[in-house]
């Protein structure tokens, strides 16, 4: 096995290990929701985006009109239009086809490992790039089967803690990104404000108001060297 | 709701979904250079966004919890993705044991 397959595989597996709860949780509501087995499913891997699926689902229960589910997974998504702006300068390699594939698998934990591995300087290669999303695509629809079949079994979610794995390889990501330029005020900026957002706004907005301020707070920081130079020769 | 409503539905999010995921691409490819200030608020985005998924949980979080954290983040400063996340899933899911 060539070395981009391995290093794709290895990340995967924590994804794995950390989002197989929350595929099992998933299948459970969605049938509790009132969806088939086969819907669900289908969800999972056509959407192919945890969180806004459980919103979804959350909003199918009530009597609420079709284009408005479809609008709240699309708000509670929106912030991939910045991974996708970002993720996107790495795909240099990437064919016009392997680019359409490539955005489709675009989750949080493969914009932050794509990310982190353009950052070590090593290559966003496609088969490194299918190699991580595959494993992470197969495993989470093979989860939404189980969990729709078997329902709510989970015996004690909170004593396993599943509540609380995903904030938890959240900060390990957060934590990877340690090294970039203006690090910790970005990420105390969006800390405060997605606190303040949750509170007074309510989610999923806080995900977009609380990334907003850490993402300005970059732009309005001064630049340093050569960013600095070529600026001014922009402006 | 029905069968067809339900499918078009997911079909929708689907959509509405792979649209958030090439649109940042696809308007910013269309800008032959990048500028600088644009270039630093990109190079934001990954832990800005992220950190948005952990704040509020930390803020609501008890003690259990945030120790699951605090142990994450110190274990990162030294280790990769796969040992920093047991370390912090070990860290809660004991002491949720031993507390409750």
């Amino acid at each position: 096995m060539d070395s981009e397959i391995r290093d794709g595989l290895r990340s995967a597996a924590p994804v794995v290990i950390s989002v197989l709860p929350f595929g099992l949780l998933f299948g459970a509501l969605a049938v509790d929701a009132g969806m088939s087995v086969s819907q669900a499913v289908m969800m999972s891997a056509t959407v192919f985006a945890g969180a806004s699926q459980m919103v979804g689902i959350e909003l199918f229960g009530q009597a609420i009109a079709p284009w408005l589910i479809v609008f709240s997974v699309f708000a509670v998504n929106f912030r991939h239009v910045l991974y996708s702006a970002a993720a996107g300068r790495r795909f240099t390699r990437f064919s016009v086809w392997q680019k359409a594939l490539a955005f489709f698998f675009l989750t949080d934990p493969q914009f932050a490992e794509t990310e982190a591995r353009g950052e070590r300087d090593k290559p966003v290669t496609f088969r490194w790039y299918v190699a991580l999303a595959v494993p992470i695509f197969v495993f989470w629809i093979a989860e939404t089967w189980l969990g729709a079949l078997f329902g709510r079994m989970i015996p004690d979610p909170h004593a396993l803690g599943i509540d609380f794995l995903l904030p938890i390889y959240f900060l390990g990501l957060v934590m990877s990104f340690r090294k970039r330029p203006l690090w910790l005020p970005v990420v105390a900026a969006s800390a405060v404000v997605s606190i303040i957002a949750w509170r007074f706004v309510g989610s999923p907005w806080h995900v977009s108001l609380g990334a907003l301020a850490g993402i300005v707070l970059a732009m309005v920081a001064p630049l340093k060297g050569e960013a600095a130079e070529a600026g001014r020769a922009g402006e | 709701m029905s069968d067809t409503t339900m499918v078009l539905v997911i079909l929708g999010a689907a959509l509405a979904t792979y649209a958030t995921r090439i649109g940042g691409h696809v308007v910013l490819s269309r800008f032959r250079t990048i500028h600088p200030r644009v270039e630093a608020g990109l190079n934001a985005v990954p832990a800005a966004v992220l950190t948005t998924l952990v704040a509020p949980e930390a803020f609501n979080g008890g003690p259990v919890e945030l120790a699951a954290l605090v142990v994450t983040a110190l274990v990162a400063t030294r280790y990769g993705m796969l040992p920093l996340f047991l370390a912090g899933a070990a860290t809660l899911i004991s002491l949720r044991f031993l507390i409750g």
